[in-house]
């Protein structure tokens, strides 16, 4: 039920005020490990973030009921300035700072062999995924403060260009052919994955360019936001290989990569075969409800801060996470994002689930939705008999 | 010197300031703002979706 009419703001009180804490539980998994380690001696417990990330949160999402709360309006401006909700996502930068510092060091130090040091890194390697979605919340905000720990944030997974290309080049061009973070139909992630990352950073790159051209400057500048954000990943990366050496680098790289993976395929599901529209004037008609993929599975959206109530933060960009809104218009996932991460790895899979419920948006004319262009003749021929 | 106003998040360019960090200098007209420049705080709406504020 949505329960947005008849509150005061004095009335409403936000039914996952204190769910929210358990964002930090992220950045503590690594210490869970530690201890579970310590206290069995059995070395595949490294594992238990992966575990968390890929089997707890897709089964938590499956049996726990959806969430479709919205706070009313009237209530909004209080629950955006309750600065609570602020602190709670500021914690979660110095506890994966030390995480990222603790699986280093075992990585090195641990005595480990091979597969459990792995285990290690691509544990450190998921937190850094989602210190990525805590990043995403500060770094649409106003004011320099949160914009700087955003770019904090991404320091330990060296992605700190995301800053400026999410924001300022995926919220322009969104679920349109120019955006390389909008996965199309029949795109497999391991396809996507290439062309966001390399896009991603192509793009950001020339909007630092374009921003400091008016400036009267070329883009080798300290003023540079990408640089600025590098910089700080140059010094944390340079501080651990001063302290453990070499052998930190293939650390450092394995949660880099598998990091900003775990992120591009959130990427991928956000807003997969969804299209904007071009309208007489030639701009793209604006972001919509119908534009990205949503999820009520209260877990996962707890754990990733509404993320998932996507359709809301593309027409809001800079609304804060706990006045997120469910818009019932917009399209649906089957499960939550952690279950369909699962599926987007399983191309055959994602396919037979997904690509029914694009076809079912565009009510059969599939000439209106985001086609990969190399399968775009045979899923237009495909789909044209059913519709 | 006129004030113009994003409708998605309330950010307003003030021309009399500005906006220094976009390379405008304080005083640069509105009509030197190129118009597919963005709303530097949410992105999602452009210059000529910008409403002029009027004076009190
Ligand atoms: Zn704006």
């Amino acid at each position: 039920m949505h329960s947005t009419t008849m509150a005061s703001s004095h009335s409403y009180s936000d039914s996952k005020r204190y769910w929210w804490l358990l964002g930090l539980v992220v950045p503590t998994l690594p210490f869970g490990s530690y201890l579970l380690v310590e206290a069995t001696g059995w070395g595949v417990l490294w594992f238990w973030p992966i575990v968390f990330v890929y089997g707890l949160l897709p089964a938590l999402d499956w049996y726990i009921a959806t969430d479709q709360d919205n706070p009313p309006e009237v209530a909004v401006p209080d629950l955006e300035n309750d600065r609570y909700y602020r602190w709670i996502v500021y914690l979660f930068i110095p506890l994966h700072f030390a995480a990222f510092v603790l699986s280093g060091w075992v990585f090195v130090q641990g005595g480990l062999v091979w597969w459990e040091a792995l285990g290690v890194a691509l544990s450190l390697g998921a937190v850094s995924g989602l210190s990525i979605n805590t990043a995403h919340e500060l770094g649409h905000k106003k004011g320099d403060g949160e914009r700087w720990l955003a770019k904090l944030a991404l320091a330990p997974v060296f992605y700190g260009h995301f800053f400026v290309e999410h924001n300022r080049g995926h919220h322009k061009n969104v679920a349109t052919p120019d955006d390389p973070a909008s996965s199309r139909m029949g795109e497999s992630f391991y396809a996507f994955l290439p062309r966001t990352v390399f896009g991603s950073l192509r793009s950001a790159w020339q909007l630092e360019k374009t921003r400091l051209a008016r400036l009267g400057k070329g883009p080798w500048t300290l003023q540079n936001e990408n640089i600025q954000a590098w910089l700080m990943s140059v010094v944390l990366w340079g501080a651990m290989l001063v302290w453990l050496g070499w052998l930190a680098l293939p650390f450092l790289l394995i949660q880099s990569v598998y990091g900003f993976s775990l992120l591009e395929v959130v990427n991928y599901l956000e807003h997969y075969g969804l299209v904007r529209q071009k309208t007489e004037s030639g701009r793209y008609e604006r972001c919509g409800p119908e534009h990205s993929w949503n999820s009520n599975h209260v877990v996962t959206n707890v754990f990733l801060y509404h993320l998932q109530r996507h359709s809301d933060h593309h027409a809001n960009p800079t609304r804060r996470y706990q006045a997120l809104r469910d818009f019932e218009e917009a399209p649906q996932l089957p499960s939550g994002y952690a279950g369909m991460i699962l599926l987007a790895y399983l191309p055959p899979i994602w396919r037979r689930v997904m690509d029914r419920r694009v076809v079912e948006h565009y009510n059969g004319d599939l000439t209106r939705a985001n086609l990969h262009p190399p399968k775009r003749a045979a899923l237009l021929a495909r789909y044209s008999q059913t519709a | 010197m006129a004030k113009y106003q994003c409708d998605n998040c309330g950010f307003v360019y003030d021309e009399a300031e500005g906006f220094a960090k976009e390379g405008f200098p304080p005083g640069t007209a509105w009509s030197r703002v190129p118009d597919d420049w963005a709303c530097p705080d949410c992105a999602v709406r452009e210059k000529i979706d910008f409403e002029r504020v009027e004076d009190e």
